[in-house]
């Protein structure tokens, strides 16, 4: 498989995040499939930032350990990634700031010959890095035109001097013939599937790896057809989102595990009022503030158990943008279909990394929800046969809607006696019958890698991409259920039958997954957990599974 | 036509006899029978509530409702009023839940001058709850939960909701009822947050109607100019929830400003927003 690894890295403040954006445009341009890695700490300026930019002919979850180019803007690059280089590996460094071997060139002296800024070093190691790979200049001059807003000529220049500084090209990529693909984050995925299901309404409050998502429905309103609103607290946005579901709106909130606890008490009034809530859940290392900026997939349970009292709810667990985009969207229209709190839990590793991206866009579409006939007095919680009662919305001539956080009788007003309680209660969780109905309309749980394999890896989440690449090396199945609640029981059994020895890979430190579905006779033989807060890569979860078999 | 009597609803009302809560339903219902004469459509009116003896409130008037949970009347209603700014939405809160658990949401609507009336129903006790003290409870206050007299000076609501922004702040009492009623109607009418504090005596845990009844008096427009904010922090220190002769009820301030929703929203009605495309914003990923 032709693939390539680059890890850039410097301080934060110096863009290489930025820059590493560019080099995974072009060779995405060249037909690469891509995965991007952001690695950074929980600060503005200074400490030490990288992304690896993984490219392939096939598509790919996951990066890899190893490294082929290093560029290094800082001395703390080669000393926290040396050991990362392949044998044949280059490093390409910045000969003023870093000392070291292989390819040094005095970035910053190419930016002053043109009166240029500090921040354009990473124009020079990006043109540098051109010529390394032997790319034809109009890609590069293509690229900067499309990615840099501001001083096209000036990046040019400079991209073009360090590009002719290279004399020979030392590490060449065949240009492939595949198009090329959009690259979309996991959370840029979530919006994107979330506006294909309708939505009309995105409320957040700020919290990292969850931010991006209202920044980039804020930044697209108005093409998007959506109103974003950063309010005072999770706690508001759990509660705003309520009633502007109430009133017809399809609306949707995002968070971290830290501020999904304050959404907890709005969890249990949507399930009281059966209001219609969908949360985006990017979890991050915790307990509490935890590593901000780092991964862990340690919420699970947290998300399927929050919320005082009992009440139906659906947590869908995408693996990667593909995924993201097409649960968002079945999310949101489960929502609205049973009225009900659904879940998309992300993680870190998912939300900011960039997938090459290609879901057929049209599997996502708004679907209706169950709305009201006009005929006859309007009860918001009429008892039906499947549990569902027709939705009607504040504003319409002929219905007064009622909804509380109260038990109530059918038209919504409190209720304090027994046999309505019982019944009212039995009417909510009816819907799980018609709920499972439907989820079987859906992949519930995927299988990769040799399906014959007597040996699965079973994981959620962002780790089925580096799963998916050891189970093809190692010639295992890899099983991941996409809908954690309600488990697809069945759909599990299925995938896993034939299947003797169960590997669980999870990024936590008890085995979330593991243990609940063993409340569901599943049984775990092994476990390899990943809890420094960083994902698995691909070489190390080899190592780890080669382990685990021997 | 809906008369006030029509607004009811067939819940069984279980405020205790003498409760103020029933100044404050009736005023309500009057004002909006009088609204609707005016051109408000009812079935365009959203009311939401708290937790607390307020909150049934919700269950005894038969418009739509939001019955919400302890502290968080304003969220849902700053929701309903962004996904569909056609609606009026007004909010009853306790002075537990509109001081104590959710002042925060309170405090950010005025800032945000977002259009809605939100109307508290002040007894200055905990009343479901049997009688603990309240952020608006006298100095020195002896309830369950503090045998010994309360160690908290109150808050002044009226201070907090000019100095935050709200453009409509005003005082009434439910024995004054048709003073009620129309400061009810005018903070309907007003564009812009609009905030009504109403000393509403607990009959069972904290009787309260002599001594309102021998301090309270209303102002009026020619005692008072509530377009001078100086002016309303200087009316509204006449009483700070604590002792004084005399307690003033009227308009304590009321402005005209642009309002969040037409900031926000700029003319969007999200309820009826159709979906954008995604392909043109992908391109843009390539």
């Amino acid at each position: 498989m032709e693939e390539i690894s680059i890890l850039i890295g410097g301080k934060a403040g110096d863009g290489t995040r930025q820059a590493g954006h560019v080099i995974a445009s072009l060779l995405n341009r060249i037909g690469y499939r891509i995965f991007f890695y952001d690695d950074y700490p929980s600060l503005i300026r200074g400490g030490h930032n990288f992304s690896v930019i993984r490219a392939s002919e096939k598509r790919i979850g996951a990066h890899k350990d190893m490294i082929d180019i290093i560029i290094a803007l800082n001395q703390d690059t080669v000393e926290n990634h040396k050991h990362r280089l392949k044998a044949d590996g280059i490093i390409l460094y910045d000969s003023k700031k870093v000392e070291t071997q292989g390819l040094g060139i005095d970035f910053m002296s190419i930016v002053k010959e043109f009166d240029g800024k500090p921040i354009m070093r990473n124009t020079a190691a990006i043109g540098a890095l051109a010529g390394i790979l032997n790319l034809e200049w109009s890609i590069l001059e293509n690229d900067i035109k499309n990615s840099i807003g501001k001083d096209i000529d000036l990046n040019l220049k400079i991209a073009r001097n360090a590009y002719d500084r290279i004399g020979t090209s030392l590490k060449p990529v065949r240009k492939l013939d595949q198009q090329s693909l959009p690259l979309v984050t996991g959370n840029e995925a979530i919006s994107l599937g979330a506006v294909k299901a309708g939505l009309n309404m995105y409320i957040a409050y700020p919290m990292t790896p969850a931010s991006a998502i209202l920044h980039y429905l804020a930044a697209h309103e108005n093409e998007l057809g959506v109103v974003t609103v950063h309010p005072e607290s999770e706690i508001s946005v759990a509660l705003m989102a309520l009633g502007a579901a109430y009133t017809g709106a399809k609306t949707m909130v995002g968070t971290s595990g830290g501020g999904f606890a304050l959404m907890t008490e709005a969890l249990s009034l949507a399930g009281q009022s059966e209001i219609p809530m969908v949360i985006v859940e990017c979890q991050r290392a915790g307990p509490s503030t935890g590593v901000p900026t780092y991964t862990m997939q340690g919420d699970l349970n947290f998300v399927v158990y929050a919320g005082h009292g009992e009440f139906i709810r659906v947590v869908l667990a995408p693996g990667d943008a593909d995924e993201a985009f097409y649960l968002t969207g079945l999310a949101v229209n489960l929502a609205w279909k049973f009225q009900i709190p659904t879940f998309v839990l992300s993680d870190k590793h998912l939300s900011e990394s960039i997938f090459s991206f290609e879901p057929d866009l049209d599997k996502v579409k708004p679907e209706d929800p169950l709305l009201w006939d006009g005929q006859g007095e309007y009860k918001r919680y009429l008892d039906t046969p499947n549990g569902i009662s027709p939705l009607a919305f504040p504003g319409n001539a002929e219905a007064i809607v009622k909804v509380s956080s109260y038990e109530h009788d059918e038209n919504g007003i409190t209720t304090e006696e027994p046999g309505q309680i019982a019944r009212m209660q039995r009417k909510r969780l009816r819907k799980r019958k018609a709920l499972a109905d439907e989820l079987g309309k859906y992949d519930t749980v995927n299988v990769y890698g040799n399906l014959e394999s007597k040996t699965a890896l079973l994981c959620w989440g962002s780790t089925k991409g580096a799963c998916i690449e050891v189970a093809e090396t190692l010639d295992l199945k890899v099983v991941q259920p996409l809908v954690l609640e309600p488990l697809p029981v069945e759909s599990l059994k299925k995938a896993l039958s034939g299947v003797e020895k169960i590997i669980d890979v999870e990024v936590n430190a008890t085995g979330q997954l593991a243990k609940f579905i063993a409340g569901q006779g599943f049984c775990i033989d092994d476990m390899i957990l990943r809890f420094d807060s960083r994902p698995f890569t691909v070489d190390n979860l080899l190592d780890s599974v080669k382990e685990v078999l021997s | 036509m809906t008369t006030p009597k029509e607004l009811g609803t067939y819940a069984q009302n279980t405020w205790c006899p003498g409760c103020g809560n029933f100044g404050i339903l009736a005023s309500v219902k009057k004002a909006l029978a009088d609204l609707e004469d005016d051109g408000l459509d009812l079935n365009k009116v959203a009311i939401v509530s708290g937790i607390g003896c307020h909150a049934k409130i919700v269950d005894y008037i038969n418009v739509n409702s939001f019955y919400s949970i302890h502290g968080r009347v304003p969220p849902p209603m700053t929701g309903i009023k962004l996904a569909n700014p056609e609606l009026t939405v007004i909010g009853y809160a306790g002075d537990g839940d509109a001081y104590g658990e959710g002042i925060e949401h309170l405090i950010f609507s005025a800032k945000r001058n977002i259009d809605m009336t939100f109307i508290v129903h002040n007894n200055r006790i905990y009343g479901l709850t049997t009688g603990q003290f309240t952020p608006t409870s006298p100095p020195g206050f002896k309830g369950r939960s503090t045998p010994k007299g309360s160690p908290e000076d109150p808050i002044n609501p009226i201070e907090i909701m000019v100095s935050a922004g709200a453009t409509f702040v005003a005082r009434g009492y439910t024995k004054n009822l048709k003073h009620l009623q129309s400061l009810i109607k005018a903070a309907i009418k007003h564009k812009g947050f609009s905030f009504v504090d109403v000393l509403q005596p607990c009959f069972t845990f904290f009787n309260t109607y002599d001594y309102y009844n021998e301090r309270v008096y209303e102002f009026s427009e020619q005692d008072h100019d509530a377009s001078d904010r100086n002016a309303a922090f200087v009316k509204a220190q006449e009483w700070a929830y604590g002792e004084g002769e005399r307690i003033p009820i009227g308009i304590f301030y009321q402005i005209k400003k642009p309002t969040y929703g037409d900031k926000l929203l700029a003319g969007r009605i999200p309820v009826r927003l159709k979906p954008g495309d995604i392909g043109p914003v992908l391109k843009k990923h390539i």
